[in-house]
């Protein structure tokens, strides 16, 4: 599961991949003909569109890529750097940066890929770059409370707009689309082209059904976290959901160690106070929103381990097991009755007047061993408590 | 010399910039950047010039305090920038666009254009450091995660950069 930095790929070698991405970086935008002052300001002028078509068709593909991925849970976006929303600022600095974009006629980034063909005018720009942001940093006291006014965390488009995920993106890209046409049409009347802008050659119905296919897909790459979390709030569906299950006299046995029970670890869903409380051995600590992050992925995937998870009640334990199940964990099992069923008929347990079955008799016995037992165990039990909580992975800090 | 203009389909290389952005999210958790390698140098400049300037200022407090026990060279957006000259230069080369040159517009004068690129270019340190990102780390990476900062500040770069332009028409056409 992505990213795959820290743990697969350590934050030195972070540096190399940085470099090769860059490259690649790099060679894109120069064959895009971003390396070059009159293709950039077109945009602005209405007589070549292309940096518009680059920069959108990227930022879309990479919109739909990052959905995709957290789809098919091979990204934590939990992790991902978001940009983090400052209203005030964002609008300044971009206004800022858009009246620098044509008077110099470059981003830092196009000045970059410029200088490096040796354009003498992006090597000057450069220069003029870092010397504002020296301006910035000596003008700091100056700038800094509208840089952190109105500081809004770091939100997603969508939810500031309060829709779906799949609806903005769709939205997105249909925004992407008509630009691309519309512009086309400034595009050849500023130019004086006469064909219309948009003719059915095969080039452009494949363009165009490549674009429908994208704008549908955001729908196909359902938001896994707000789908899931819906689809447990039905009950029916919920109670009919095949688990396997562990009973409590099972459970019991492994506690007392009558049962080796190496292949099972505890998933503990139970809220924080009461994890601390009454903590149990050989469990880990989890919640709802963790199941589909990282961290989980590495508790879960061990290889030949069971996880029971557990809870209070059974429902909470089926709905997360249903959503780990979903998820594509393997071997889940819930504790069947929940651990309020374990407290009432293993701690609780009070003895039968006069059992008759051999089954009976057998589970007498061991219950009102297992009652008086379980209770020293538990009690001798010291939890590495500070061991599998507050090891929460950082989001990864990104950004300029 | 005529340089040659053969560029690629943007289209295309929207698609291959997107496949990259995503590989870099998926790789390292965060997206593409480049204002950030100009604040290191810029960073880096002021404490070799003034090094008891930049230990009390607080802008390059900040910076290290975000930024603890390295030196700003080593930064993931120093070594991508770094990439990125490697990569266009190759670029270039292949594609036979490699020449020192002076680009301006038709009725720009080079007086013109020297000024335009330096206040140009400071108007974007300025900005990409209100902006938090520049047309990579903030627009095109924050549009890649739908962050509404991002995306924010892509629509005022754009929509600043056209209400502007009018009035710097002699720059360029």
């Amino acid at each position: 599961m992505g990213p795959l930095v820290p743990d697969i790929i350590s934050n030195n070698m972070n540096f190399i991949v940085a470099m090769i991405i860059g490259i690649f970086f790099g060679a894109i935008l120069e064959q895009a003909g971003f390396s070059t002052s009159k293709k950039l300001v077109g945009l602005f002028y209405g007589y070549d569109f292309t940096v518009l078509r680059v920069f959108f068709t990227a930022g879309l593909v990479a919109m739909l890529g990052v959905i995709a991925l957290d789809h098919f849970g091979l990204l934590d976006v939990s992790l991902m750097y978001i940009n983090p929303t400052f209203l005030w600022s964002a609008i300044g600095g971009g206004l800022i940066m858009g009246l620098g974009f044509v008077i110099g006629g470059f981003c830092p980034g196009t000045s970059i890929c410029a200088a490096s063909i040796g354009k003498i005018d992006a090597m000057i720009f450069i220069g003029g770059t870092i010397a504002g942001v020296f301006i910035f940093g000596e003008g700091y006291p100056l700038f800094e409370n509208f840089y952190k006014a109105a500081d809004m965390g770091s939100p997603q488009m969508f939810q500031t707009l309060g829709i779906s995920q799949s609806l903005f993106a769709f939205l997105f890209v249909a925004l992407g689309l008509i630009s691309f046409w519309f512009t086309s049409i400034i595009e050849n009347k500023v130019n004086g082209i006469k064909k219309p802008a948009i003719r059915f050659t095969p080039y452009y119905i494949s363009m165009g059904l490549l674009g429908v296919v994208l704008a549908l897909s955001a729908f196909v790459f359902t938001d896994r976290k707000a789908n899931l979390t819906q689809k447990i709030e039905n009950l029916n569906y919920v109670n009919s959901y095949p688990l396997d299950t562990m009973n409590v006299d099972e459970f019991a046995l492994c506690l007392t160690k009558i049962l080796e029970c190496d292949k099972y670890q505890g998933i503990d869903f139970r809220p924080e106070k009461e994890q601390e409380q009454f903590p149990l051995p050989r469990t880990t600590s989890m919640t709802i929103n963790r199941l589909f992050e990282k961290d989980a992925y590495k508790t879960l995937s061990i290889r030949n381990k069971i996880s029971i998870f557990i809870a209070d009640d059974e429902l909470t334990e089926r709905k997360m097991a249903i959503i780990a199940t979903e998820l594509g964990y393997k071997h889940v099992r819930i504790l069947r009755g929940g651990l309020n069923n374990f407290v009432a008929s293993i701690l609780n347990y009070k003895p039968m007047e006069n059992p008759k079955t051999k089954e009976e008799i057998y589970t007498n016995r061991f219950r009102i061993y297992a009652s008086q037992q379980i209770p020293i165990i538990l009690k001798e039990f010291k939890p590495r408590a500070k061991n599998n909580k507050e090891k929460k992975p950082k989001r990864i800090i990104g950004g300029c | 010399m005529n340089e040659n203009t053969n560029y690629m389909n943007p289209y295309l290389a929207g698609i291959l910039l997107g496949l990259l952005l995503v590989a870099t999210i998926y790789i390292t958790g965060r997206g593409l950047g480049a204002s950030g390698a100009f604040k290191s140098v810029a960073v880096t400049g002021a404490e070799i010039v003034a090094p008891t300037h930049t230990g009390s200022a607080k802008f390059y407090k900040e910076y290290s305090a975000e930024h603890p026990g390295k030196s700003p060279m080593m930064n993931w957006l120093v070594f991508e920038m770094t990439g990125v000259i490697i990569g266009a230069f190759i670029s270039g080369l292949i594609s036979n666009r490699l020449d020192l040159k002076f680009e301006k517009g038709p009725r720009s004068t080079t007086k013109m254009r020297v000024a335009g690129a330096i206040i140009g270019g400071m108007l974007w340190g300025i900005g990409s450091q209100l902006g938090r990102g520049c047309t990579s780390g903030a627009a095109l990476s924050g549009m890649a995660v739908m962050s509404t900062g991002g995306i924010i500040t892509m629509f005022a770069i754009f929509g600043g950069a056209y209400m502007f332009a009018y009035f710097f028409k002699k720059f360029w056409i």
